[in-house]
């Protein structure tokens, strides 16, 4: 059994936490897409938290002795979850912003020496830039 | 590595993508990065020893004149506007190459370490070592004219040899920035398959997995004068990075790419 106190943090924690969320999300602060994992974060905590049968059995299953370790042990695996989440969007983000700072270089070379590049017209570079995947 | 020349009729049945190198549209390409003061003399070496290649400069955000120097020089000049990284300034020069229909894509360091007369050599090499990149390697011939630091050197000699083990040719210089290749290597390079912070053994061993043909030239080396653009990264992680680069690599499916 968890403490009616830690029981009680939690709950008003993870609560705390969904209402801070939504309420970024109406400000538009954050994104939805970004705001999914959160969301997920916070109602698993609640429920954990909440639901005291559930919290027993998975003590029991992830072989844990105290309850409110296993409430830690979901919050900290969810957290860092997010956290990979977020290194894999940023890597994806470096991608892009390399892809796009060559083609700005690429773009302003074409215009400052047009005849020397064979006078590619600007229609034609973004083409094929589309064609290699650019706006992937 | 074939030490004899194949003859040309041959050649071209051997190899899809033999075509005389000798009257190909070439383009050389210079990634440089606070080159004030070099850049202009290596734009003018490779304008002398190939008066018909065409010179590209990609000037990765230098905070000095480094892409002045080049247009003074008569190179076509292309300045990313935030730095980006060797692969990245590379990367840039081979979509400019592709895109503007060049047959053949070098590639040489902005610093001056690099002779700029081996690109014939190079380019000779290209075409008869039935070959779709050629690399100049510092350590070829054994005369000790390169002396890297311990550090660097221990870095290339593993490399090296993991490059050596996996593509079962000998690879003696992974490091090294002064390269020829065809433009069906350069399409490739234009694909995601880049690593557009340090390219190095990994993409050689990429290319051995794809079924594109590496060959080492020996080349000789000036001093390099400063920071190379080259040697920008921390070798711890140089090596963890490598390694890992490396081991994925092995671990994705080795089909060729169609990147047409």
């Amino acid at each position: 059994m968890i403490t009616t106190n830690l029981r009680i943090v939690a709950i008003v924690g993870s609560v705390a936490l969904l209402l801070f969320i939504i309420e970024l999300v109406r400000r538009r602060r954050l994104k939805e897409e970004y705001s999914v994992l959160w969301v997920t974060l916070a109602l698993v905590l609640c429920l954990l938290a909440a639901w005291g049968g559930l919290l027993s059995s998975l003590t029991h299953a992830i072989g844990a002795v105290s309850q409110a370790s296993t409430l830690y042990f979901f919050g900290l695996t969810l957290a860092l979850f997010l956290l990979l989440h977020f290194s894999v969007r940023v890597s994806d983000l470096e991608r892009r912003v390399v892809s796009m700072t060559q083609e700005i270089a690429l773009l302003g070379a074409s215009n400052r020496n047009g005849a020397a590049n064979g006078g590619q017209p600007v229609s034609e570079i973004v083409r094929s830039a589309e064609e290699e995947g650019v706006a992937r | 590595m074939p030490s004899a020349a194949p003859v040309a009729p041959l050649s071209i049945i051997r190899n899809p993508y033999a075509r005389p190198v000798t009257n190909a549209k070439l383009l050389v390409i210079l990634p440089a990065y606070n080159e004030q003061g070099r850049v202009g003399r290596v734009v003018a070496d490779v304008k002398e020893t190939l008066p018909d290649a065409e010179v590209l400069v990609i000037d990765d955000a230098s905070a000095d004149a480094t892409a002045k120097e080049a247009i003074e020089a008569g190179a076509i000049t292309v300045s990313l506007p935030v730095n980006s990284g060797y692969g990245a300034a590379l990367q840039t020069g081979y979509k400019y190459g592709t895109r503007n229909g060049f047959d053949v894509i070098g590639q040489i360091d902005a610093d001056g370490q690099h002779k700029a007369e081996y690109l014939t050599t190079m380019l000779h090499a290209l075409e008869e070592q039935d070959a779709d990149v050629i690399i100049g390697s510092r350590f070829l011939d054994r005369d000790g004219h390169y002396q890297p630091s311990l550090a660097r050197a221990m870095g290339i000699g593993l490399f090296g040899r993991i490059a050596s083990l996996v593509t079962r040719q000998h690879i003696s210089d992974p490091t090294s920035g002064f390269q020829l290749m065809r433009a069906d290597v350069a399409r490739f390079f234009c694909t995601e398959v880049y690593p557009t912070d340090y390219p190095d053994a990994d993409i050689l061993i990429l290319l051995h997995r794809t079924g594109y043909r590496v060959r080492e030239v020996p080349v000789q080396m000036r001093p390099s004068p400063g920071q190379s653009m080259h040697s920008g990264h921390r070798s711890a992680y140089y090596v963890y990075k490598m390694l890992l680069s490396i081991f994925v690599t092995l671990l994705r499916p080795r089909a060729r790419t169609d990147t047409s």
